[in-house]
């Protein structure tokens, strides 16, 4: 049976008293089945919801988090306190209003805000897991989803959401759980990941490996913590969600507190000292397997391939309604990879959507206040709502 | 709502209720619209202009952004009921494999666009030797999207030769009326702003 756990972050609360959300552990009986072959028992899925499940059980919206979120989607972060990263989607009023849906939002597994991942003990040695940790996948934290809103008694949802790999897990749950996904809406996603974005990823694991402070991914044994190496990256990928425009706008070549150059290594460019803050910020919240694991999980989407190698396959008799959203300036998933998905859509004869928005702010666009998001967000759940017969 | 323009509305009147349709070129989806809140139609669009796209799914409609010339090909055959080609044959690199596409798509094809054939057109051309600009053809030849223009007669032939029966016709008048016409006249060909047909494959 599924139980009520306390969630189990990997750093002591940053403020005492922050609400730290839910979490539900399932035991032996239940255990998660991986794509590898491997099992996972016992697990626990921590979540956060916000607003109000009806009566029916009709109004339920599962918000998938990105690479490095977590599931504080609309509410301070307990470690850090900052805002939820989609605060501005979601809320009473806002595009997913929680006046009338109910949202939950997973931690994914793998991750390391309280659902299981390699920071996590190994009941089988009392150890922390670190590398023995089984890989996962896409499609493991779907299922891992899935068992979730079985366990609070949900049948379907109305909407299933979620930008870049947040993206991924939507499509993911439109393959795996047709019957369970009213809609979806894939936002600056794609169908699979391409070699550009596994080679990003492997820099940055390869520099968590390099860092000698990861000894093995066992550092939690030694007491040490590869944030060095964590932090780079963090700092190579945070480069692949900006836009070349954006970066050029927001720094150019401005010098940071500085009229001439150092003659030094030290940050003389305001580019470098934004990247430094975005590295050392992002080690305080975030575990480095987890990142080893989740980035592993993103090369490895690849949805054609689990049917045949036709995407359209995936989506063969599909009956949920799909909204594909990319930006324009967004290098890292861009529009192409969101239009094959739409095609796809188009060829199972799926009811589909797909709308492409003008920015120049990148694959970080679907976090930012994007007024053309928010209206495109807000009237496709209207009319999911209204078709569905939620009020 | 808007009040639906009077050629979309004599669209509208040959689509059944319920039915599956698919709006090829739905401009701001005003056709879509009508056609999904008054007859509870299964509706989707493809349109070229992003900014169109969005103000669609801004209305509640399934609507992506693509271009007929080459996105038609993506489609299944016969998924749909109906597939409407409004005012945009005109403007497609390639009028007859896009035509040829919908009569597969679709069981039943509507296309309507606008009559070169209209004695206007013809009197421009032949009194004043320049490309004629008209209300519903007003672009100078230069800037104009609409690079396959056709007459009825032009119409029915393509139509002919991509082997679709044609079900019904309609002449369009310049001040939006519509009424039935016969194919073979050669009436509507001279004084019809615009036609309308219905079109299944044979």
């Amino acid at each position: 049976m599924a139980e009520n756990a306390q969630p189990n972050f990997l750093r002591p609360l940053a403020a005492p008293g922050a609400d730290i959300g839910q979490a539900i552990s399932f035991g032996e009986s239940q255990p998660l089945s991986l794509d590898s072959g491997r099992t996972l028992s016992p697990f626990t899925v921590a979540f956060m919801t916000y607003g109000t499940l009806d009566a029916m059980k009709a109004n339920a919206v599962m918000v998938c988090h990105a690479l490095t979120g977590d599931q504080f989607a609309a509410s301070r972060h307990p470690v850090t306190g900052k805002r939820g990263w989609w605060e501005m989607m979601i809320g009473p009023g806002k595009p997913i209003d929680t006046n009338r849906f109910f949202v939950i939002c997973p931690n994914v597994i793998g991750g390391c805000m309280g659902t299981t991942g390699p920071a996590d003990n190994d009941p089988a040695t009392s150890r922390p897991f670190g590398l023995s940790f089984p890989l996962i996948t896409v499609r493991d934290m779907v299922r891992a989803q899935a068992m979730l809103l079985d366990a609070l008694g949900i049948e379907r949802l109305l909407c299933v959401l979620g930008g870049s790999m947040g993206g991924m897990q939507a499509l993911q749950w439109a393959a795996s759980f047709p019957g369970r996904v009213i809609s979806a809406v894939p936002i600056a996603a794609a169908a699979r990941h391409s070699a550009q974005n596994i080679a990003f990823h492997e820099v940055g694991r390869q520099a968590i490996m390099a860092d000698p402070e990861w000894k093995g991914g066992e550092y939690a044994l030694y007491g040490t913590n590869p944030a060095k190496g964590l932090a780079v990256a963090r700092m190579a990928a945070h480069i692949t969600y900006l836009s070349e425009a954006a970066l050029q706008r927001k720094f150019g070549r401005a010098l940071q507190n500085r009229d001439s150059f150092s003659f030094a290594f030290g940050p003389d460019f305001q580019i470098e000292s934004y990247l430094h803050h975005q590295g050392i910020s992002f080690v305080d919240r975030f575990d480095a397997n987890s990142y080893l694991y989740i980035t592993r999980a993103m090369d490895y989407f690849d949805l054609a391939a689990d049917y045949g190698g036709s995407l359209a396959e995936a989506f063969r008799g599909s009956r949920t309604r799909f909204c594909i959203v990319s930006f324009t300036s967004d290098w890292l998933f861009p529009t192409v990879e969101n239009k094959r998905i739409a095609h796809a859509l188009n060829a199972a004869a799926a009811n589909v959507s797909f709308v492409e928005i003008e920015t120049d702010r990148g694959h970080d666009s679907f976090l930012l206040d994007e007024p053309e998001l928010f209206a495109t967000i807000r009237s496709f759940l209207g009319s999911v709502a209204q078709q569905t017969g939620v009020e | 709502m808007r009040k639906l323009r009077p050629d979309l509305a004599a669209i509208a009147a040959l689509i059944a209720p319920g039915a599956r349709v698919l709006d090829v070129g739905c401009g701001e989806g005003d056709l879509l619209e009508y056609l999904v809140r008054e007859k509870q139609v299964d509706g989707r669009g493809i349109e070229l202009s992003q900014q169109n796209v969005n103000a669609c799914v801004g209305r509640g409609l399934s609507v992506v952004q693509g271009d007929a010339d080459s996105d038609l090909a993506d489609y299944p055959s016969a998924v749909f009921d109906v597939v409407v080609l409004s005012q945009t044959i005109q403007a497609t690199r390639s009028p007859r494999s896009v035509l040829s596409h919908l009569l597969r798509i679709g069981r039943k094809t509507i296309v309507s666009f606008p009559n070169f054939g209209h004695w206007r057109v013809r009197l421009a051309l032949l009194l004043r030797g320049r490309m004629p600009q008209t209300a519903t053809l007003g672009y100078r030849w230069f800037d104009t999207p609409n690079i396959h223009l056709c007459t009825i007669s032009d119409f029915i032939e393509l139509a002919q030769e991509n082997g679709a029966r044609i079900e019904s016709a309609f002449a369009l008048s310049g001040r939006g009326h519509t009424r039935p016409m016969r194919p073979d006249a050669w009436g509507p060909n001279i004084f019809a702003q615009g036609a309308i047909f219905g079109l299944t494959k044979n």
